[in-house]
């Protein structure tokens, strides 16, 4: 059965689509039976993961081209076409949504109790919206699944977040759509000047100099995309909306934001930004890496000081998707590989730490740090898991989020030795920051009276802890099964990046391709 | 002395939707108030059969009427839009008109006429015929927007807008003149060049006060004041058909005269490109400001009409005007569905006198009335342009033919607006799903005929933004239909 839907021409149709057509299944049960709501939507998802999995069998390790391609025409003028495929770049990061989405329906099951089904119904939604992003080969197809699950999101942080939920979802939603709204712009100047919206097509047209861009058009066009990109990953300066919607999201909002719709982002980087836009990338490169250090930085000193346990993950996504940022404008194929990964680390240890931090809430409906201490006592268990996320966001050896850090920081350091050293500020600064909070939560005496009788981690909770802390362990001593996978699409993208011909020898050139032409003009009366 | 059958076949919406209007008031008398509701149903066999025999001219396209018409695939596809507007507008209006107690035939004759009218400017190949379509549908709307007689606010609604209209179709009128006076025609295919030396300036004027008065039809700023006044105190069904079938009639006529008139094309450029940035600024920060929801959707269909002018300065700027036809014509059909959709549900919610109309009255409608509060939530993100919805698609294609135009900056402040707009829609939306229900009034019962207009928008809606080839093919031919400058 599995290896009949691999082979079907459908297959990322069907993964892509699987989510939505849940939301169907939870339509047809009553509004007010919870259980079953509940239940089918982690079906759904344990189905769909189960599904993605077979991604993994099928994949070539050696290749770097777009595998289980789908492509269809969808639109005639102008033309664009459903196109999908995964590549390296894309094969994980679809793993990690449909790993997370069962997690944050689980870890949801009991902080959810108000209109249950479109809660579920919303996350289920949001899945098909990210997965569509990753594995989308057009540029039309990618912005629509681009935009179109923000509204998931938008509703996951609005009506089930916490106190100022209106001012994050708003504030979320808008500062997306004011980076998108340009971008889409960029992909149909894009699409004027190389008469395709067909990324592949795009990309054959720029590396074999069918089509040149002036440096002029190159930089605004790599302006406009890099800009929707840095507000998602995000990149300072734009970070502001992120600590109010993760601060402000459910549980498993959080869990999304930071595990997955991060990597959108630091994705859309690194399959459009760098690849179609190399000189411009090249120039833009030392400013983006200045940012991506404050970042990093920064985000590790707001991290420290912040009272606000939810808000310090927060603040430590800012300075972790730094080193990722730097990694891929390091420009060398080892700095590019430890990016992937560490979107991948950052997903599973920011995303578990999310979830401890929600059963905390779950339990004593607060995220400030003072209001615990001393919790090692009334729920070991629980603080060993605690201690064990911490300790792999922050990087220790043999844990996942280690290889990450080591690979950018090695790839960088061969190139940028300034920025390699600044970026590893960032990682002593992660362990001040994770061991410090941890310290003040879980050691010492107990001082609150709420906190005796604070109840361990239950049998669900439990499952979702081992199940990530396993994924985390994994990752950290079984990187190559990982690596391997990423390695040729990685390369891959400096064969991109080639252009036939240097840049200071060519005119400014704007080829006068027209849309809609040919056919259509000539079967007219005029 | 009879027309030709064909010219005669040509014109059969109209003929049709005239006779519908003329049978519909005299079998009014006839009829007792409990039966009174059968003149909806005779309104919309009458539109549905207008609507179908559309096929006609679309299939014999040509002049009519010793071509003072020319019915192309152009003035079809915009007959297609107010029709169907019309329509589904009958349909909509039946149970308001029931619950204000002002069910009668007139109502449903004067929109059938104002349909005509809007037909007649859609395929107007001389400027006279033009005139009389405006003046039709100019008319007839006036008075419907004055329908709630005992309302004040209604007859302030409609004083307004007859005095701002007659100003404006008179200075449309002069500009026929001046443009006769340095042409020596009004049939716009024969408007080339100015016949005598030095007219030159006698036709752009002409051409400035044509752009005036339709300026003022399609509530572009500077001329746009009139519309949020005017739309809110109308009748909603009313606000629906004001707000989308006559603005597409002017629309088209603007495109008719700008694709065949040379000079309209050099001279206008400027001031369509000029307008279409005051209008979206204008008309979006206006409806930030709004607390009610019929006025904010009237400034929100301000600022939608400078985002089609957008498209119709890319056709003034380029050669390629048949791109920013079909962008126009496209964006007409999509705009028409949504604000239509919006205005029907806003009409039926409102409740007896359009008494919740601010958007504090929607709080918690998602927990009270789900399908209803998704179908305009629907609307409400179509006309914000995100994506799966028509508004995208539209708005798609107007950056399209905007770049391919090379009018980067008019895009770009397009793009820019389209993100304010994000925070007046979106907070209709949070007012809706993300606030306690507001339980003092009660939920409001769907009828099946505002129902069916409002699932026919939600699916169109959605139907125009995941597929639009069918559609954008038919805009490209009836762009391409056009005569050519």
């Amino acid at each position: 059965m599995g290896g009949a839907l691999m082979h079907s021409p459908y297959f990322l149709t069907i993964l892509t689509f699987l989510p939505l057509a849940g939301t169907l299944a939870l339509l047809l049960l009553p509004s007010n039976d919870h259980m079953w709501i509940r239940r089918v939507a982690l079906v759904v998802s344990l189905l769909e993961f189960a599904l993605s999995l077979l991604l993994l069998r099928g994949f070539a390790l050696d290749s770097a081209a777009y595998q289980f391609v789908e492509f269809r025409n969808w639109i005639p003028t102008p033309p664009i076409h459903y196109h999908l495929g995964v590549d390296g770049i894309s094969l994980f990061l679809v793993l990690l949504t449909t790993f997370l989405t069962p997690i944050s329906i689980l870890a949801s099951w009991k902080s959810i109790n108000q209109h249950v089904r479109g809660f579920f119904i919303s996350l289920l939604v949001l899945e098909t919206g990210v997965i569509g992003v990753f594995v989308s080969l057009d540029l039309f197809l990618f912005f629509l699944f681009w935009e179109a699950m923000l509204i998931p999101m938008y509703f996951l942080i609005g009506i089930w977040g916490h106190e100022r939920r209106i001012y994050a979802a708003v504030k979320f939603i808008i500062y997306t759509m004011l980076g998108s709204i340009l971008m889409l712009v960029a992909m149909i100047w894009l699409y004027q000047v190389t008469g395709s919206f067909d990324l592949q097509q795009i990309q054959t047209m720029l590396v074999t100099g069918q089509v040149t861009l002036s440096l002029r058009t190159e930089i605004l066009l790599f302006a406009a995309f890099l800009l929707a990109f840095a507000i998602k990953v995000p990149i300072f300066p734009l970070h502001t909306w992120l600590p109010d919607a993760h601060t402000e999201a459910p549980t498993a909002g959080s869990v999304m934001l930071a595990g997955v719709l991060l990597k959108m982002g630091t994705y859309g980087i690194l399959r459009f930004c760098v690849p179609l836009f190399p000189e411009a990338a090249h120039r833009a490169a030392p400013y983006v890496a200045v940012l991506a250090i404050i970042g990093i930085i920064y985000g590790a000193l707001v991290a420290m000081v912040q009272p606000d346990l939810k808000r310090l993950v927060a603040y430590s996504s800012v300075s972790h998707l730094g080193f990722v940022v730097l990694g891929l404008f390091a420009f060398d194929p080892t700095a590019v590989q430890g990016a992937l990964y560490q979107m991948l680390n950052h997903g599973v240890s920011t995303g578990a730490l999310f979830v401890l931090v929600g059963m905390l809430y779950d339990r004593r409906h607060t995220h400030l740090i003072p209001e615990y201490g001393g919790l090692a006592t009334p729920m070991p268990v629980f603080a060993a898991f605690f201690l064990f996320v911490s300790l792999s966001s922050a990087g220790l050896p043999m844990l996942n989020g280690f290889i990450g850090e080591f690979l950018i920081l090695n790839g960088t350091f061969l190139h940028h030795m300034g920025w390699a050293f600044a970026g590893a500020v960032g990682v002593i600064l992660s362990a001040v920051y994770l061991l410090w909070a941890y310290q003040r939560v879980f050691y010492g005496p107990v001082t609150k009276d709420e906190n005796r009788t604070i109840p361990d981690a239950d049998h669900r909770e439990r499952l979702i802890l081992a199940v990530m802390a396993a994924l985390i362990l994994w990752m950290g001593i079984g990187s190559v099964s990982f690596t391997r996978r990423t390695e040729a699409s990685a390369r891959n993208v400096f064969m991109l990046m080639q252009r036939p011909q240097a840049y200071n020898a060519r005119v400014a050139s704007v080829p006068s391709h027209t849309p809609f032409s040919g056919a259509a003009r000539s079967g007219g009366v005029r | 002395m009879f027309p030709p059958r064909e010219d005669v076949l040509r014109l059969l919406p109209e003929i049709i939707l005239t006779l519908s209007g003329i049978l519909l008031m005299v079998i009014e008398p006839f009829l007792n108030r409990a039966r009174r509701k059968i003149l909806v149903s005779l309104a919309a066999i009458g539109t549905g059969l207008a609507l179908a025999s559309t096929v006609y001219p679309a299939l014999h396209p040509g002049t009519a009427f010793s071509g003072v018409l020319r019915i192309d695939g152009f003035s079809v596809f915009v007959q297609v839009i107010v029709q169907a507007v019309a329509l589904l507008v009958v349909i909509g209006s039946a149970d308001y008109l029931d619950r204000e107690r002002i069910q009668h035939g007139e109502y449903y004759a004067l929109i059938l006429f104002a349909t005509v009218g809007m037909g007649v400017m859609a395929s107007a190949a001389e400027l006279m015929t033009a005139f009389v379509g405006l003046e039709t549908s100019s008319i007839s709307t006036y008075v419907l927007a004055s329908y709630r007689r005992d309302v004040p606010r209604s007859n302030e609604s409609a004083m307004k807008y007859f005095l701002l209209g007659s100003f404006a179709t008179a200075f449309f009128l002069y500009g026929i003149a001046l443009t006769y006076g340095a042409t020596g025609t009004t049939q716009l295919a024969l408007m080339k060049f100015p016949t005598a030396s030095g007219a030159e300036h006698l036709l752009d004027l002409g051409l400035a006060l044509m752009l005036v008065g339709l300026g003022f039809k399609i509530a572009a700023a500077p001329f746009q004041l009139w519309t949020p006044d005017v739309y809110e105190g109308a009748p909603a069904p009313v606000t629906a058909l004001m707000a989308s079938g006559p603005k597409a009639a002017a629309f088209a006529l603007l495109l008719r005269i700008l694709a065949t008139v040379a000079a309209a094309g050099t001279f206008w450029f400027w001031a369509l490109w000029i307008s279409a940035v005051l209008t979206m600024f204008v008309g979006n920060f206006a409806a930030l400001a709004q607390s009610n929801v019929k006025r904010m959707l009237a400034y929100s269909s301000i600022s939608h009409a400078g985002y089609i002018l957008v498209a119709l300065t890319a056709a003034a700027a380029s050669d390629q005007v048949a791109l920013g036809v079909a962008a126009v014509l496209y964006y007409l059909a999509v705009y028409a569905l949504m604000k239509l959709g919006a205005f029907i549900f806003v009409s039926q919610l409102g409740g007896e006198s359009e008494r919740h109309m601010e958007i504090d009255d929607f709080r918690g409608l998602a927990m009270r009335q789900p399908v209803a509060a998704a179908c305009f939530a629907l609307f409400l993100l179509s006309l914000l342009g995100l994506p799966i919805t028509a508004g995208f698609l539209g708005k798609f294609y107007i950056f399209t033919a905007a770049l391919a135009s090379r009018l980067i900056w008019l895009a770009i402040l397009l793009a820019i607006n389209s993100v304010i707009a994000a925070f007046y829609y979106l907070r209709v939306i949070v007012v809706m799903y993300m606030c306690e229900p507001n339980q003092s009034w009660p939920p409001v019962p769907m009828p099946w005929a505002v129902t069916l207009v409002l699932t026919i928008a939600a699916a169109g809606t959605f139907y125009l933004g995941l597929f639009p080839g069918r559609v954008m093919a038919l805009a490209m031919q009836a762009a391409l239909s056009l005569p050519g400058r």
